[in-house]
């Protein structure tokens, strides 16, 4: 089932990435994903996590066609 | 409660009063007494470094619906008549305007605390991430202040 993985901020200019289609297998959790897309790279500390524009847990399962975002602490105001 | 997110340097105080119109059109006039109104500016320092130059990126959506989300938060903890948000995206000079929160309300204490929990909830959870020009270089800002 296809995913979209999105990555914002330092994350995005480190992995040289903005934006990924994977295809993903039922059961996959968020942290599957990211490590399907980086090269199964371990996680950051401090990342956080959206599916579909709402944060979620590196536990949270993926369905077909979430969009997927990883992102540093947010630093906006 | 509208939430804009502008590319271009605002008037917050335009903002404001654009505002306060409608909500007078809107839910007639001389129902709220208290204006409750932070505007976030553009430093020149940070964490004892110069800054020249900041920019700024978002999530298209998602932080449009987290500071909806956000408002309606203050509005289901404070009888507030209304709230705005503008925050600025894209590059951003000294002096600019970041942010502006305004809130509406009968009396001055729900106005003053909604507008203060739209601020820290902002910082902590909509998606805008900083990055600083100091002479150093260009860095990204790693965490926001705690409240000061």
């Amino acid at each position: 089932m296809p995913i979209t993985v999105k990555f914002f901020a330092r994350l995005r200019e480190e992995l040289n990435l903005d934006e990924l289609q994977i295809t993903a297998t039922n059961g996959m959790t968020a942290l599957d994903v990211w490590k399907k897309a980086t090269s199964q790279s371990a996680l950051p500390s401090k990342i956080l996590i959206a599916i579909n524009q709402e944060y979620a847990a590196a536990e949270s399962e993926v369905n077909k066609d979430d969009e997927v975002a990883f992102f540093p602490p947010v630093t906006g105001g | 409660m509208p939430v804009y997110l502008k590319n271009k340097a605002f008037d917050p105080f335009q903002e404001v009063q654009i505002q306060q119109k409608r909500l007078e059109e809107n839910a007639g006039f001389a129902k709220y007494g208290a204006t409750a109104i932070f505007i976030g500016s553009m430093r020149d320092f940070n964490e004892d470094q110069k800054i020249s130059e900041m920019t700024l990126e978002h999530y298209p959506g998602m932080t449009e619906s987290a500071l909806e989300t956000i408002c309606q938060e203050a509005q289901s903890k404070w009888p507030i008549l209304d709230s705005l948000i503008v925050h600025r995206v894209g590059k951003i000079n000294l002096n600019d305007s970041i942010v502006v929160v305004a809130v509406w309300s009968a009396h001055r204490g729900a106005a003053y605390d909604a507008n203060r929990y739209i601020m820290e909830a902002l910082k902590s959870r909509a998606p805008f991430w900083k990055k600083e020009q100091t002479p150093e270089g260009v860095k990204w800002l790693e965490t926001n202040t705690i409240s000061e």
